[in-house]
């Protein structure tokens, strides 16, 4: 008898136990969809525009691996430069990031994003398809998101892929352009950066 | 003399080429993607001014008045402009062994020609044809195995490369048939003016359409130019790999390594 109450209980607990850590996964294209209607309503009209951006980038620091894609945006030059100066970048990446997203974003109105399918790449990377619908100004955009799915519980965006552009290597080579320009100098970049989040 | 004048650019963009092709920087191909030397950087980034001036000065205002026109009119003359591009389309897809598809981009330019009253409807895509994609002769290059050359900034034209440049000349020398019956031979139904201002309204349709990404892209980049050149170049990988499939065309070893770190 207490055989059969011990069974039931350690059952009990481990379907408990399954049904949490399901209620924390969650499925990537899911995960976009809910992103998207969060920005949306964002950008509802109701804000002011430094209202909208003060939501943005909340629902940024949120969703997006920023460091993840600062790393990658470094390419080579993460391995010339020592643990501060990565450390230093990473901060400035970051308000760069934020700012330039959101104020990208907070031009739209209402951005009307359909999630279509989603495809696994590997255990790390899921890449989910969507599009923005079209208006009277513009046509269709697809927009592709690579979502790094290492730890399920916690899926980040690190690329925005618009009709086969990928933003995270356009920004990776820009940067690689700033230092090229520069002699090689990762300061320069710092210094632009900088320059950037003050204006 | 012009054909011999034309027949000697393009012999010296294509030395060109094979000089730039060994310095092993140089392999954006179907069969080999990677970097594009930017080979004259101080000339282009001089050009690629000059062209935002003109841009600010001249089309930017032009694309604006032109969004003022009413949606089904700016669809049309894009559609239009998109039907006349089957006429470069169709020999690249026959050249890049694609059967196929230029049995499919024949059959849309007969019917969006005829029930599509010169192109204006897309009736073949109410029928049930495939998404159109456009093919062009750099493209067929690239197919073929061309390495892309130097990145190349052309003035008015914007964004190309050595391959993309000598592709545009092949529609010059008999290539593009909307080419051949407006300026080449002379016709008594076209003349020049058809050809140019088709050129022009269809750069004008694509200005129009990117406005408030070009400005974004502008007001958000930290070196304008060098963005312009990233995605200029990605987007030529994605169609010479002809693949609507990103994971075919993105280089993720990049990512890779952070994973490991």
């Amino acid at each position: 008898m207490r055989l059969k109450k011990l069974s039931l209980f350690i059952s009990i607990f481990l379907l408990s136990f399954l049904s949490i850590s399901n209620s924390y996964a969650i499925e990537p294209d899911i995960f976009v969809q809910s992103t998207v209607n969060r920005a949306s309503q964002a950008l509802n009209s109701k804000f002011t525009k430094d209202e909208k951006i003060k939501k943005l980038k909340l629902i940024a620091k949120e969703t997006v691996d920023i460091n993840g894609i600062g790393l990658y945006t470094l390419g080579a030059h993460r391995k010339n430069i020592n643990t501060d100066q990565i450390n230093q970048y990473l901060v400035l990446f970051e308000q760069y990031f934020l700012k330039s997203f959101a104020s990208r974003l907070a031009e739209y109105s209402n951005p009307e994003i359909e999630v279509k399918s989603k495809n696994k790449l590997n255990n790390n990377y899921t890449m989910v398809s969507s599009v923005l619908v079209a208006t009277d100004q513009r046509p269709e955009v697809k927009i592709n998101w690579r979502i790094y799915t290492k730890n399920p519980e916690n899926l980040l965006i690190r690329d925005l892929i618009i009709e086969g552009l990928s933003l995270a290597r356009t920004q990776k080579e820009e940067f690689s352009s700033i230092i090229q320009s520069n002699d090689g100098d990762i300061n320069a970049l710092f210094v632009i950066l900088k320059e950037f989040a003050k204006n | 003399m012009k054909k011999i004048l034309i027949y000697l650019v393009i012999t010296i963009i294509f030395s060109s080429n094979v000089m730039a092709g060994t310095d092993g920087d140089n392999n954006l191909s179907s069969k080999n993607p990677g970097q594009v030397k930017d080979c004259f950087e101080k000339l282009n980034r001089a050009t690629f001014k000059f062209n935002q001036v003109l841009d600010g000065a001249v089309f930017e205002p032009i694309a604006k008045a032109y969004r003022v026109l009413p949606s089904p009119i700016r669809k049309g003359t894009s559609n239009a402009i998109g039907n006349l591009s089957n006429l470069v389309t169709i020999p690249n897809n026959i050249l890049q062994g694609d059967l196929k598809k230029a049995g499919e981009n024949t059959g849309r330019l007969v019917i969006n020609t005829t029930l599509g009253i010169l192109g204006i409807f897309d009736v073949a895509k109410s029928m049930g044809l495939a998404e159109y994609e456009k093919e062009d002769y750099g493209q067929t290059l690239g197919v073929m195995g061309t390495g892309p050359g130097c990145y190349l900034v052309l003035p008015v034209l914007g964004p190309s490369t050595i391959r993309d440049t000598a592709g545009s000349f092949v529609g010059f020398l008999g290539g593009d048939a909307w080419y051949n019956v407006t300026v080449k031979n002379d016709t008594q139904h076209f003349n020049d003016f058809d050809y140019y201002a088709s050129r022009g309204t269809g750069a004008l349709d694509f200005r129009a359409k990117n406005l408030e990404s070009f400005d974004n892209l502008e007001k958000n980049s930290m070196d304008f130019y060098a963005s312009v050149r990233s995605l200029y170049l990605q987007d030529r990988q994605q169609k010479i790999s002809n693949s609507t499939n990103i994971t075919n065309t993105q280089n993720d070893s990049d990512w890779e390594e952070i994973e490991n770190q």
